[in-house]
């Protein structure tokens, strides 16, 4: 019998929702609200030279790879599983659309990632 | 002859009307603002990638009035979604047995939400010391 690929999709679905549930919404905080309208954080953490030190050091990427990479793969299998409530068929293409997006976006953020350098 | 037209049931709107069901809708529809979020921190790393030019424009769009409000809709989305992921959990988790007890779904769900308070609160606080 084929093996299955569903159990991959489905753990970086729950890895994503996890960690979105956990940290997502201070994280939107900090990022979009916070340090660019200079609430409890400086509006100079936004400068250039601090974000590319925080993207350069081996933590700030693997964290910023992990939270984009995994944020995208939990939105992808659940759209994914919400067509067919919306009357949409959830077959090859729209499965094609949804994980390769996420599948785009995560090569992407990789090459951005590793373009910045250590 | 005609051609054969079978009743097909309409499909708009059939969750609206059980409580259950729009919360459902609600909490999948948080994915459209958890991709929204993730796209934006792939466009920033993506600017921060291109050198200070394209990020300092970046920063301009970051802090207008527009990307600020919609933070504020991606925050809310986000923080519904962690309530309904831990109302939820209860029933996607295997059952829990200490001492000889199944844990409650109100514990499980409490914990979850204890753990993205401390971990959020922890978040801003190294955030914090990191730009001082």
């Amino acid at each position: 019998m084929k093996r299955s690929n569903a159990p991959i999709f489905w753990l970086l679905f729950g890895a994503g929702g996890m960690l979105s549930a956990l940290i997502g919404a201070m994280l939107v905080f900090i990022t979009g609200i916070a340090a660019p309208a200079a609430i409890i954080l400086p509006r100079a953490s936004l400068n250039y030279d601090s974000v590319l030190a925080l993207a350069q050091h081996w933590a700030g990427k693997g964290f910023l790879f992990i939270v984009i990479v995994l944020f995208l793969w939990h939105a992808a299998h659940r759209i994914f599983h919400t067509l067919h409530d919306l009357g949409i068929h959830a077959g090859a293409v729209a499965k094609l659309i949804c994980y390769g997006s996420a599948m785009v976006g995560t090569l992407l953020a990789a090459r951005a990632l590793l373009a910045i350098g250590f | 002859m005609n051609a054969r037209r079978p009743y097909k049931r309409p499909m708009t709107g059939w969750w609206q009307k059980n409580p259950y069901l729009v919360e459902y809708m609600l909490h999948e529809a948080t994915a459209f603002f958890v991709a929204a979020y993730a796209v934006i921190l792939l466009v920033s790393a993506m600017k921060l990638a291109q050198g200070q030019g394209a990020w300092d424009q970046w920063v301009v769009w970051l802090t207008s009035p527009l990307s600020i409000g919609i933070h504020f809709v991606l925050l809310a989305a986000f923080a519904y979604h962690a309530w309904s992921w831990f109302n939820i959990m209860p029933r996607t988790l295997p059952p829990i047995i200490v001492d000889g007890r199944k844990v409650g779904p109100q514990t499980i769900t409490f914990l979850g939400l204890a753990a993205t308070v401390v971990l959020s609160l922890l978040l801003l606080i190294v955030c914090w010391g990191l730009a001082r």
